[in-house]
């Protein structure tokens, strides 16, 4: 390796100030910059430029590493988390180190945050002091390389996780599809038709469910859960805990004839994939073409499970036994390169926008609800009725509820308006009722979809502008007796409105769904404010997350619709595949490391690894340090007491450097 | 950190005060968090400096007292929220350190107001503003820490101590003799 400077003991540092266009020279006077940098000891070049991250940015760094003979440099541009890599690459392909080079973060720390251009200059030349003094001491760095597994785990079998794990089994990787309910297929496999082009849900996703089901690549486990995840990228230990549905799946063929044997002679249970608007029986499959095929028993509601007492009329009926009561949870332990986490949303619960009357007035629906109504295959066979079972003459769709709203959720939820569209065009098919939308802000960007609005305008549906204020029973006028009546100030012109309508459909916003907290701890991500997964990058990095190894798709990364799904899960499919087929991945070096002759033996390192990356040698009284367990947090480094515990890319005397840089007075 | 260290170094009070607030930050909350603040142009107070560490619980107590004795007039610290830790548990190490320096460094006359530690998420660019700025506002309410130059009359002290004591000695042992 090229180091001049480590001979002589004099580094030569090179120093880059970049003007980011506007965006870092409109605030900091990066001449001064330069120029103030440029007598620091140690640096014998510093230079100001128009974007260093472009071509000719880099290629000045390896010229002038070549031509000047620099040993070490420092460019003060954005953020690290953006750029770093660039740059290192540069160093590394201009003849030094890689880690012979330190990033000051003038962008996002700096012009973008401060007013005044004296003080953010002034704070720029202190974090560039600061690095210089740092990067000195910086020591030549190996990355490590980790093995990729080549099988992946992919959270969630909504329609995102359905098209990636379908995407990676068929390029030849191993696929875990885990899902927590007992049948892939997510939202849309409650949906009859799906805008704008109002294809049949079913037609386009049931084939892909079945193809999930039959590929010799995927493992699919349905209600189940991930419960621990260990490990790093290349190699993540997963344990899936699978609930016991008291059926054997390798016996159970989907015949459903012990759902008929039921000592139940109707269904009683509250039915969740119809929303509750049907019922089921203690023994039951969620829908028709759940996938797997196979039933599951909840022991909650059923009769042996309570009493011990049944008849047990379903396994008698049952010729291949595959009914078990004494079935337990089983304990399943993966091993995978990557993990694709497609979790979803949920709807934004009724409870939130209380004004609106659901669950006080019965025929206030949600659009899920309706969802199923419209559905051919639903609990009303497809026939859109109220509770009572009359065909409304009358129905208003709420658009916008539980969102662009401070009191719920601030966003919008981008779907809301289209399937409100749809939803209003299929009950119009279906009974010929007068239909009104109630809209903020038609919001229709897409394909094809301004083009479905028009069409729904021509279809004879009506449009008020205006935020309703709220849904009652209570007759003014004999016309508005035994109704619902809907009150909004038509903001078009500019009046209060009541309209009486016989079903109320609440077009519900999406948030992020009830364990996503938990699903984000699991693996380590992060969350944007309203709680959705948080990608790497907003446009670079959209379905990466802070953990390497871990990508988002679909509707947990934020609201989307199905087409814009599908493409996510297939580029995080993508992403996955990348990783796996470049074979292997350089972990950053920031591992810890134990100089053993400064170790004392205390052991007070011991208990602090999370990772349990630090045992004991018992015979030399000296602790040990597992270089591929640790994952380079640096606690135990803060906390030995005789300092013999080192970090690789943040080290004490680096560190210290770094204070003395930010606090020397300006002289 | 010693105090010599410092000392030498000497921080000559400038023309105008300004607050200097050195930052520790994880990497994986709170530095994203700032980097959030800067992509949603939040505004605030230039006079913090921002040190990147992996984890919260990376920081030594000994940078913090090296960052008073260089002198900062104040110090925070920035992690992941209690259970959101990137490495599990180093904030919680951060946490009982945290708490034992605060005692320090009253003992040694340092307002508490000088030293924090917040839990701020990637996501909460809005709170390294609101953070940065309260603290900023208690430093200047409290006016220069100047650490430096009491350590340096600390140290006189000391000197003047060790003087008077081996004078006292070496009459001792020339009575003795
Ligand atoms: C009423 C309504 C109508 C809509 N109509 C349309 C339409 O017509 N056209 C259109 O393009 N879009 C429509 N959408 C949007 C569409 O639903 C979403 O784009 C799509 O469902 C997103 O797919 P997904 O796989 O990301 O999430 P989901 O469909 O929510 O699937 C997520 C899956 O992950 C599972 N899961 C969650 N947590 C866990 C866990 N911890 N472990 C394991 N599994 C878990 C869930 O059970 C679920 O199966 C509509 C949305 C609504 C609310
Ligand atoms: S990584 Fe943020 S506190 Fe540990």
């Amino acid at each position: 390796m090229f180091e001049p400077a480590q001979q002589n003991g004099s580094p030569r540092i090179g120093f880059y100030v970049c003007h980011c266009g506007h965006n870092i020279a409109g605030k900091v006077d990066v001449t001064a910059v330069a120029q103030a940098v440029a007598r620091f000891p140690g640096v014998v070049l510093s230079r100001d430029y128009k974007y260093m991250c472009s071509d000719p940015g880099q290629q000045m760094i390896m010229d002038d590493i070549r031509e000047q003979k620099l040993d070490r440099v420092v460019v003060a541009s954005c953020s690290p988390l953006l750029h770093e890599h660039t740059f290192r690459t540069a160093v590394a392909r201009g003849g030094l180190n890689a880690f012979h080079f330190q990033m000051v973060n003038i962008r996002e720390n700096v012009s973008w945050v401060h007013d005044d251009p004296a003080d953010a200059t002034e704070k720029a030349v202190d974090l560039a002091r600061a690095a210089v003094r740092r990067v000195r001491l910086h020591r030549a760095l190996e990355q490590k390389k980790v093995p990729i597994t080549p099988a992946v785990l992919i959270v969630g079998g909504g329609i995102a996780g359905i098209h990636a794990a379908l995407t990676l089994a068929s390029a030849g990787k191993k696929v875990y599809l885990v899902e927590k309910e007992p049948t892939i297929g997510g939202h849309m496999a409650k949906f009859d038709k799906t805008f704008p082009t109002l294809d049949c849900a079913a037609c386009i996703l049931t084939p892909k469910m079945s193809a999930v089901r039959s590929h010799p690549n995927i493992t699919l486990w349905t209600y189940s859960e991930v419960t621990k995840v260990e490990g790093f990228v290349g190699r993540y230990r997963v344990t899936v805990k699978r609930k016991p549905r008291y059926v054997i799946e390798e016996l159970c063929v989907g015949c459903l004839e012990c759902i008929e044997a039921c000592v139940f002679k109707e269904g009683k249970f509250y039915d969740e994939f119809n929303q509750g608007l049907g019922k089921r029986k203690p023994v039951y499959i969620p829908f028709p073409q759940a996938t797997p095929q196979l039933v599951l028993i909840d022991p909650e509601q059923c009769i042996e499970f309570k009493s011990g007492k049944c008849k047990k009329t379903c396994a008698e009926k049952c010729d291949r036994d595959a009914i078990d009561f004494k079935q337990t949870e089983r304990i399943e332990q993966i091993e995978v390169g990557a993990v694709i986490v497609a979790t979803g949303f949920q709807t934004v619960p009724s409870e939130k926008v209380p004004f609106y009357g659901y669950g006080r007035m019965p025929n206030v629906f949600t659009a899920l609800e309706v969802e199923r109504l419209v559905n051919a295959s639903g609990p009303t066979g497809g026939q859109v009725v109220t509770r009572e079972g009359k065909a409304p003459k009358a129905v208003g769709i709420i658009h916008c509820v539980g969102s662009r709203d401070e009191k719920t959720n601030r966003w919008c939820s981008r779907v809301c308006c289209m399937y409100s569209l749809k939803l209003a065009h299929l009950i119009k098919e279906h009974t010929g009722a007068e239909v009104f939308n109630f809209y903020t802000d038609m919001r229709t960007a897409g394909k094809g979809y301004e083009e479905f609005f028009y069409k729904v305008m021509d279809d004879g549906v009506h449009f008020i502008r205006g935020r309703v204020a709220e849904v009652s029973d209570w007759a003014f006028t004999p016309d508005e007796e035994g109704k619902l009546v809907i009150r909004v100030e038509d903001t078009l012109i500019g009046r209060v409105r009541r309209v009486p309508v016989d079903m109320v459909v609440l077009a519900t916003g999406l948030e992020p769904g009830p364990d996503s907290q938990q699903i984000r701890r699991l693996f380590n991500m992060s969350c944007s404010s309203e709680g959705f997964f948080l990608e790497r990058h907003p446009k670079l990095a959209p379905v990466d997350t802070f953990t390497d190894g871990v990508y988002i798709a679909g509707a947990c990364q934020s609201p989307k619709d199905i087409p814009d799904t599908v493409a996510q899960a297939g580029a995080a499919a993508a992403q996955v595949l990348a990783l796996i087929d470049a074979g292997s991945k350089e972990l950053e070096p920031n591992t810890a490391y134990i100089v053993e002759e400064e170790c004392s033996g205390c052991k007070s390192c011991i208990a602090l690894c999370p990772y349990t990356a630090i045992s004991f040698d018992a015979a030399r009284k000296k602790a040990l340090l597992n270089e591929a367990l640790c994952k380079g947090c640096g606690t135990c480094v803060a906390s030995c007491p005789s300092g013999s515990i080192r970090q690789n890319l943040f080290q004490d005397d680096e560190i210290f450097s770094e204070i003395e840089g930010l606090l020397t007075p300006v002289t | 950190m010693s105090a010599h260290v410092a000392a030498r170094e000497g921080a000559a009070p400038r023309a105008e005060w300004k607050p200097r607030v050195v930052a520790f930050f994880c990497n994986w909350c709170t530095y994203t968090a700032a980097d959030l603040a800067g992509v949603s142009r939040l505004k605030h107070s230039p006079h913090f400096r921002i040190i990147r560490v992996m984890c919260s619980g990376r920081v030594d107590p000994q940078f913090v007292m090296d960052a008073f004795a260089r002198g900062a007039d104040a110090v925070l610290i920035g992690g992941c929220h209690p259970g959101d830790c990137h490495y599990m548990e180093g904030n919680y190490n951060c946490l009982r350190r945290f708490h034992l320096l605060q005692r320090m460094l009253g003992q040694m006359g340092i307002e508490k107001e000088r030293f924090r530690l917040e839990w701020i998420s990637a996501s909460e660019g809005e709170r390294v503003k609101t953070v940065v700025n309260s603290l900023v506002e208690d430093v200047v309410r409290l006016g220069p820490l100047a650490l430096p130059g009491r350590l340096r009359e600390w140290d006189r002290e000391i000197d003047h101590l060790e003087a008077a004591v081996s004078e006292r000695h070496e009459e001792a042992t020339s009575h003795a003799r």
